[in-house]
């Protein structure tokens, strides 16, 4: 539990979350965990709780906003969407993250073989 | 920014947001589980697969919290919710705690109040660093040497440029100097003369009417009063429409134009101990002009000039300054005389060590009351340690466990710092009101914003100071030990004792110092009032009597001499009347109240000396005024037919017998009967040498004196001196009745014990005594307190190891002796330790100390044993109890 691996992941699924609600639209925090689940796989293994927390830190930044509503099976339930802030953030963040991981991979490219510092160039 | 706004938001609405939450959560489960219902799951898998798949309900809870709130207040909040919850619990051991630091704060408070008023804080007047005090260095001759004549005051005034205004005031009012006439009723009272300009110079603003102006000052101009706010409460009952009324006072209407301010006390700036209940304008250019040296002189510098600077310029003013004008030769005899120091030193520098002692004996009780709780707590933590092995063993971190008994100490301390500032209240209105004693700026004692932010001040450090200590030994205590340790002498429990005996003897070695100081000033103190002062205090009383000696058109005095020798004969023949009295003597200033120096009578034919030689101190006396006051006299006293036209005699003290002796060859060096020259033909005949009068205070060198009689020099007023063979204060209704059968206007003024004077000289030199002992008291308590405890404790963890000794043999008188023995150890080593700072520290102590050295042995021995004893008694109880221990139910015990 060092503090700069919990950093990357809340970061990770903050960003997670802002696009799963920019691409479908106002959802739930079950059917934002359900989506990101979905779409991951079972590469990632979420603790559905901890979504909340993600949730709630957006709200206080002012990237996505939440009011009570009815879900499609009548249900009341907490409905999240995306803010305009939130959109901008995202882009930004969307465009940090390639960039991040564009250069993780380089580096994790690169050839293990002693010697071969010349052959990146 | 905008989250912390949002934190601190939902920190308070946290109840409603959890509520939301609360529904939130339940929603999401329902929504799995709906879903697992229907992948065609039982509704128990269902539940169950759904809050797998959520990973732990309140970890989500609390995560969400943490990010939305202030989680650390939340911490805090349940921090102190559990520590209120213990020390309720452990209701002894919490009120001693707090009485312990009750008592540490609450002294500190109140002596910073007191430090803060006279030593730190500047006086109360605006911009009171350009105000000045403007004497001649300390001289043997009294006020007379400390003040200027009405002349050089004028001279210094206008001649001086680095000053705004100088002003100043009458130095030799005599107390009870105002007949107030109310209805009938003759009230005395005590006002001081003042240059018109007073008001402005000090930056004093009235709180009713107005103060003085340069007219009131004028000679013939009508007659003004302004009222002290205590004497216009008291006398006047807060009389809202005062200004403008008319008082008879000494027979002559007084307008009353204004009231001074709360914050505005004479006595408490210049004359400390002392009531002044109103304030008249110095007639500066009427006969105040003839009678020499009376002003002390203030000034106000302007705004950026230094002290240097103010002390350059009056230097240059001084020596074209002259006694009076109208006799060149007295022009430049104030040269090196005037010299400016601040105010505020004239007013309370000398007390400076006197306080900074005081100071530094109420921080040692501080640090005692901490180390006593550090006791306390460690007592406390070492029963509780299985708690917090408990606890760590449950995943407490050890910073959370130091966090939780850092939070008790600041909950203890705030606890105590409360009843601490209620007890400094208390402390500072009692001290507020002695109003004898002799101390400045006392009654402006109240606790201030400065004495609360210091109360926060030393309650956060105290916390830190004596929690720190417990709480990291706790925290650092080995988990499985603490699981394992029974109490019955393992390695933590040994490693505790040795640690709270490095306590104790700090704590002994601490109130060993204190009680060194404390012994060092009671000796000192013992001294004083073992002086012999010249005169014999018991037994006798004084009293101001009024009387008119005045004959219209009486050119030479000598018709006004004679009346007042019939009227002051009278007086002293009645009061002799009364039984019970012995003696009776007039004379117009008493030893250790005010003084005053006429020049330098030398024998006949001896060229004055080219240095300056400050004159004897001048009392103008009836016959018995020195019986009455107990000064023996060789020779022979005053009579009554020393008349005006008689020849011209003096009783001088023997100090200046000594002097004159030295300048002139009189047979057997005798001054009774030589002749001094002051001017006249006659000359004055010296018809006896009187004891040496401690006249200025009771510690300083006796000065000069020099008694003339009242038949042939004027008096300045009449205290009448009255010696009994019963205590003085039941004679005081039959003297005022004998005074008033002469003069009805014979105000009720106090008949005064002689006592009282020099209760007064001493009562700095008592209140520094009785607060350093009291403090040392309270140190000892507190030692022994620690001392017990730890004894105590000590005992009752080796109960078993005792009883086993007690089944193989041992006598209780053995075990008695080793509890005991080992009780004296901590306080010997803790009475050496504190013996040797005592013996650094000395120095500190030493100019506070009179004709009692800083190493005196006795003190030092008589402290050590009485720690001791104290010691032996704190360590004989806990010895009792081990020698009573039943071995038989030891060895079951455990």
């Amino acid at each position: 539990m060092s503090p700069s691996k919990l950093d990357l992941l809340q970061g990770t699924l903050d960003l997670m979350v802002l696009k799963t609600l920019s691409a479908m639209g106002p959802q739930h925090g079950y059917g934002i965990a359900r989506r990101i689940e979905q779409v991951s796989g079972d590469e990632v293994l979420l603790n559905q709780g901890t979504i909340y927390a993600s949730l709630v830190r957006l709200e206080q930044r002012g990237w996505i906003e939440s009011s009570w509503g009815v879900s499609g099976n009548n249900r009341k339930a907490k409905f999240y969407a995306i803010t305009d802030a939130g959109r901008l953030q995202l882009e930004e963040d969307a465009l940090h993250w390639k960039r991040l991981t564009d250069v993780m991979d380089r580096v994790l490219d690169l050839n293990d073989a002693p010697g071969a510092e010349g052959e990146t160039a | 920014m905008r989250r912390l706004i949002q934190r601190v938001k939902a920190f308070f609405g946290r109840r409603r947001r959890d509520a939301d939450l609360e529904a939130e959560l339940a929603a999401h489960l329902d929504f799995a589980i709906e879903e697992n219902l229907e992948r065609g799951l039982s509704l128990e898998q269902a539940r169950r697969e759904a809050l797998v798949k959520f990973g732990g309900l309140q970890q989500a809870r609390e995560k969400h919290r943490e990010t939305r709130g202030l989680m650390k207040i939340d911490i805090v909040l349940y921090d102190l919710r559990y520590t209120f919850r213990t020390l309720g619990r452990d209701l002894g051991f919490t009120i001693a705690a707090v009485l312990i630091l009750a008592l540490g704060i609450g002294a500190n408070v109140a002596v910073f109040s007191v430090v803060n008023t006279l030593l730190l804080r500047p006086l109360p007047f605006p911009d009171s660093h350009q105000l000045v005090w403007i004497a001649p260095p300390p001289t043997k001759c009294g006020l007379s040497c400390a003040t200027y004549s009405t002349d050089a005051y004028d001279e210094f005034r206008t001649g001086s440029r680095s000053y705004q205004d100088v002003t100043g005031y009458f130095a030799f009012s005599s107390p009870d100097n105002l007949s107030l006439n109310q209805n009938g009723s003759i009230v005395p009272a005590t006002s001081i003369d003042v240059i018109a300009n007073f008001f402005q110079v000090l930056g004093v603003q009235p709180a009713m009417g107005r103060l003085l102006r340069p007219e009131d000052g004028l000679d013939g101009a009508a007659p003004v009063i302004v009222l002290s706010d205590a004497w216009w409460r008291r006398q006047f009952n807060a009389d809202p429409s005062i200004v403008g009324k008319t008082l008879d006072i000494n027979h002559q209407q007084a307008t009353v134009v204004g009231v001074l301010p709360p914050s505005f006390d004479f006595g408490a700036v210049f004359a400390p101990g002392t009531k002044v209940d109103a304030i008249t304008p110095l007639d500066l250019y009427g006969p105040p002009r003839d009678w020499g040296n009376i002003i002390t002189m203030i000034g106000r510098t302007k705004p950026g000039v230094s002290l240097s600077q103010a002390q350059q310029d009056a230097a240059a003013v001084a020596p074209r300054m002259c006694w009076n004008n109208k006799r060149p030769d007295t022009c430049g005899s104030y040269k090196d005389g005037v010299v400016p120091v601040p105010l505020k030193d004239y007013v309370s520098g000398r007390l400076r060590s006197s306080l900074i002692v005081l100071w530094s004996a109420v921080g040692m009780i501080l640090l005692i009351a901490c180390v006593n709780l550090s006791n306390l707590l460690l007592a406390r933590s070492t029963a509780r340690s299985k708690e917090f092995a408990m606890r760590a063993a449950l995943g407490a971190s050890r910073m959370r466990i130091v966090g939780q008994l850092l939070t008790e100490s600041f909950v203890l301390s705030a606890i105590g710092a409360l009843a601490g500032l209620g007890l400094a209240w208390f402390l500072v209105y009692w001290l507020a009101h002695q109003g004898s004693v002799a101390l400045p700026l006392l009654s402006t004692l109240h606790i201030d914003g400065a004495a609360l932010a210091w109360t926060v001040l030393i309650a956060v450090v105290a916390a830190v100071l004596f929690g720190l200590a417990p709480g990291l030994r706790t925290a650092a205590g080995n988990l499985h030990e603490s699981l394992k340790d029974t109490g019955a002498g393992s390695g933590q429990g040994r490693r505790n004792e040795r640690f709270r005996s490095v306590l104790v003897v700090t704590e002994v070695a601490l109130a060993s110092v204190l009680l060194v100081s404390a012994g060092l000033l009671l000796r000192s103190f013992v001294q004083v009032l073992n002086v012999d002062l010249g005169f014999e205090s018991t037994h006798a009383a004084a009293i101001n009597a009024a009387y008119d000696d005045s004959v219209p058109g009486d050119k030479t005095g000598d018709l006004t001499a004679q009346k007042r020798a019939v009227i002051f004969q009278q007086m002293i023949a009645r009061v002799e009347a009364i039984p019970g009295v012995q003696a009776a003597g007039i004379s117009d200033y008493l030893p250790l109240s005010q003084n005053r120096s006429w020049g330098l009578p030398l024998p006949k034919g001896v060229t004055p000396p080219k240095k300056q030689i400050d004159g004897p101190l001048v009392y103008v006396v009836t016959p018995g005024f020195l019986r009455a006051m107990g000064t023996r006299v060789r020779g022979r006293d005053f009579a009554w037919d020393d008349g005006p036209h008689g020849q011209q005699v003096v009783i001088i003290n023997r100090s200046y017998a000594r002097f004159l002796a030295g300048l002139t060859k009189w047979p057997n060096n005798d001054a009774v009967g030589q002749t001094l020259d002051n001017g006249t033909p006659g000359g004055l005949q010296v018809i006896g040498v009187a004891d040496d009068v401690h006249e200025e205070s009771t510690e300083g060198d006796t000065g000069w004196q020099i008694y003339y009689p009242q038949t042939q020099a004027q008096p300045s007023g009449a205290q009448l001196v009255v010696r009994s063979t019963v205590p003085p204060a039941t004679l005081a209704n039959s003297v005022l009745m004998a005074l008033r059968s002469l003069n009805p206007h014979q105000p009720a003024a106090e008949f005064r014990p002689l006592q009282t004077f020099v209760d007064h000289a001493n009562s700095p030199r008592r209140f520094f005594m009785l607060m350093v002992a009291s403090f040392a008291g309270l140190g000892l308590l507190l030692a022994a307190i620690g001392i017990y405890g730890v004894i105590s404790y000590t005992v009752t963890r080796q109960t078993q190891e005792i009883g086993i000794r007690m089944a193989l043999g041992a006598t209780m008188g053995r075990v008695q002796r080793q509890v005991l023995g080992g009780t004296l150890r901590l306080a010997i080593i803790g009475i050496a330790l504190g013996a040797a700072v005592s013996l650094a520290a000395a120095k500190l102590i030493s100019s506070l100390l009179f004709a009692t050295s800083p190493w005196d042995g006795i003190t030092y021995v008589a402290v050590a044993l009485a720690l001791l004893a104290v010691a032996f008694v704190a360590g004989y109880l806990p010895a009792r109890r081990a020698s009573r221990i039943d071995p038989m139910v030891a060895l079951r015990a455990n």
